[in-house]
C-alpha cells in the first residue's frame, strides 16, 4: 500500500528513517518548517534552515526514491518575539520559488498571545500574495480550543479560501470547528499529546473521509515516522475497506496537495 | 462496520491496561508527600465528566482540559502547555 506522509519533520530523523519510509510505501513526504527544539539566535540560523528543507533533505530523501517538499514559515514559539519573527519572514521570498516549496506553514499559534497572532497574520499576507496555499499548527492541550477558534477567527477575517488551507493537529473537541467551515484537517498520530491510531479512525468515522488527512510529525520528540501506515493496518483491523484506507492515506492528501502549483502526483505501481 | 464484540476484542484488553495506570496514578499520588496542583484538579474533573457524559466522551474530557477565555494573550510568559487549564 502506497501512502503520502503530509508532516514530517526530517531534519530531525535519520537516513535510516527514510529507508524505513520507504520501504513502508511512502510515495512523498512534505516538511513543514517547524520549532528546532529550541530558539535560534538569529534570522541567519533560518536561512541556513530553509536552505536544509530547500536542498539538502530533498537530495537525502531522494536516495530512497521518495519526493520530499516543504513549506515555509517562522513557527509560533518563535513569533512570540515579532521583531526576530519580521526579520525571518523578509527572508522567505528568497526561497518561494524553490520547487518543492509548496505554501506557507506550519504557521499557528502556541500561546494564543498578541505577538503570536499578528506574525499569524503576516503570514497569510505572504500566502495571499504569492497565491499559495497554508498548513496551520494548531497549539498544544490546554490551548488548542481557544487557539483553534482564534484561528478562524482570523483567517475567516482576511478572506482566505477555506479549501486551501489545512489546519492540523486536530482533536475530538476541534474537527467538527475546522470541517464544519470548509477547512481541510490535519490529524496527528503522536504519543499522549495529539491522537493514537484508534481515536484517530473514531474521528474518521464521526467526522466522514472527507477533508481529512493524517500524518505522523515526526520530529526530535518521541515520535513515530511509521504512524500513518501503522494507523492504516489499524484501520484494515477495524474493517474498512481497502479504497477507504487508500483515501484516507493517499487521495485525500494528494487532492489537496495538488493546489500547490509545486506538487507532482507520485506514481505508485 | 465491526460490531460491539468485534470492538471488545479488539480494545479491551487495551483499555483495561489504561484503566488499571489510571487507578495505580491515583493511589501513586496519594502514597506520596507534597500538594498536588492545577493538573489533577483538571484530571479529577475530566475523570468525572467522563462519566457524567452518555456520547461524545472523548471531547468531553478534551473541553474539560482546555483553557476556555477568549481574550488574545498579551504575552507568552511560558512556551509549554500543562494539559490542563490554570485556573486564577
Amino acid at each position: 500500500m502506497h501512502y503520502i506522509e503530509p508532516h514530517a519533520h526530517m531534519v530531525s530523523r535519520t537516513t535510516s528513517d527514510y529507508q524505513q519510509l520507504a520501504m513502508a510505501g511512502c510515495a512523498a513526504l512534505c516538511e513543514p518548517a517547524f520549532w528546532a527544539g529550541y530558539d535560534r539566535a538569529s534570522a541567519q540560523g533560518f536561512y541556513d534552515y530553509y536552505r536544509q528543507l530547500t536542498e539538502y533533505e530533498p537530495a537525502r530523501a531522494a536516495k530512497f526514491g521518495i519526493p520530499h517538499y516543504c513549506w515555509l514559515c517562522i513557527n509560533p514559539k518563535e513569533s512570540e518575539d515579532a521583531g526576530f519573527a519580521r526579520e525571518v519572514l523578509q527572508i522567505i521570498p528568497d526561497f518561494i520559488d524553490k520547487p518543492n516549496v509548496l505554501g506557507i506553514g506550519e504557521i499557528g499559534l502556541n500561546k494564543n498571545t498578541k505577538n503570536e497572532l499578528a506574525i499569524f497574520e503576516e503570514h497569510v499576507d505572504i500566502a495571499k500574495k504569492y497565491d499559495l496555499p497554508i498548513l496551520i499548527h494548531t497549539p498544544h492541550l490546554e490551548d488548542k480550543l481557544k487557539g483553534t477558534k482564534l484561528i478562524i477567527d482570523a483567517l475567516k477575517n482576511a478572506n482566505v479560501d477555506p479549501a486551501r488551507v489545512v489546519i492540523d493537529h486536530v482533536e475530538e473537541h476541534t474537527a467538527g470547528l475546522v470541517l464544519d467551515e470548509g477547512f481541510w484537517a490535519g490529524m496527528t498520530l503522536y504519543p499522549e499529546s495529539k491522537c493514537t491510531a484508534a481515536r484517530a479512525i473514531d474521528i474518521l468515522e464521526t467526522f466522514g473521509m472527507e477533508n481529512i488527512w493524517m500524518n505522523s510529525a515526526c520530529d526530535w520528540g518521541i515520535s513515530d515516522p511509521l504512524a500513518v501506515i501503522k494507523c492504516a493496518l489499524e484501520m484494515k483491523k477495524r474493517q474498512h475497506s481497502i479504497k477507504t484506507i487508500q483515501k484516507v492515506i493517499f487521495d485525500n492528501p494528494a487532492r489537496f496537495l495538488k493546489q500547490c502549483p509545486n506538487f507532482v502526483l507520485p506514481e505508485t505501481p | 462496520m465491526p460490531t460491539k464484540t468485534d470492538i471488545l476484542d479488539l480494545y479491551f484488553m487495551d483499555s483495561r491496561a489504561k484503566l488499571l495506570d489510571i487507578a495505580s496514578y491515583l493511589d501513586r499520588l496519594d502514597r506520596h508527600p507534597g500538594e498536588t496542583d492545577f493538573r489533577q484538579e483538571g484530571f479529577l474533573n475530566a475523570l468525572q465528566a467522563m462519566l457524567d457524559a452518555k456520547e461524545n466522551r472523548t471531547a468531553t474530557v478534551l473541553n474539560t482540559l482546555s483553557d476556555h477565555s477568549t481574550d488574545v494573550a498579551e504575552a507568552a510568559t511560558i512556551q509549554t502547555a500543562y494539559g490542563a487549564p490554570q485556573v486564577d
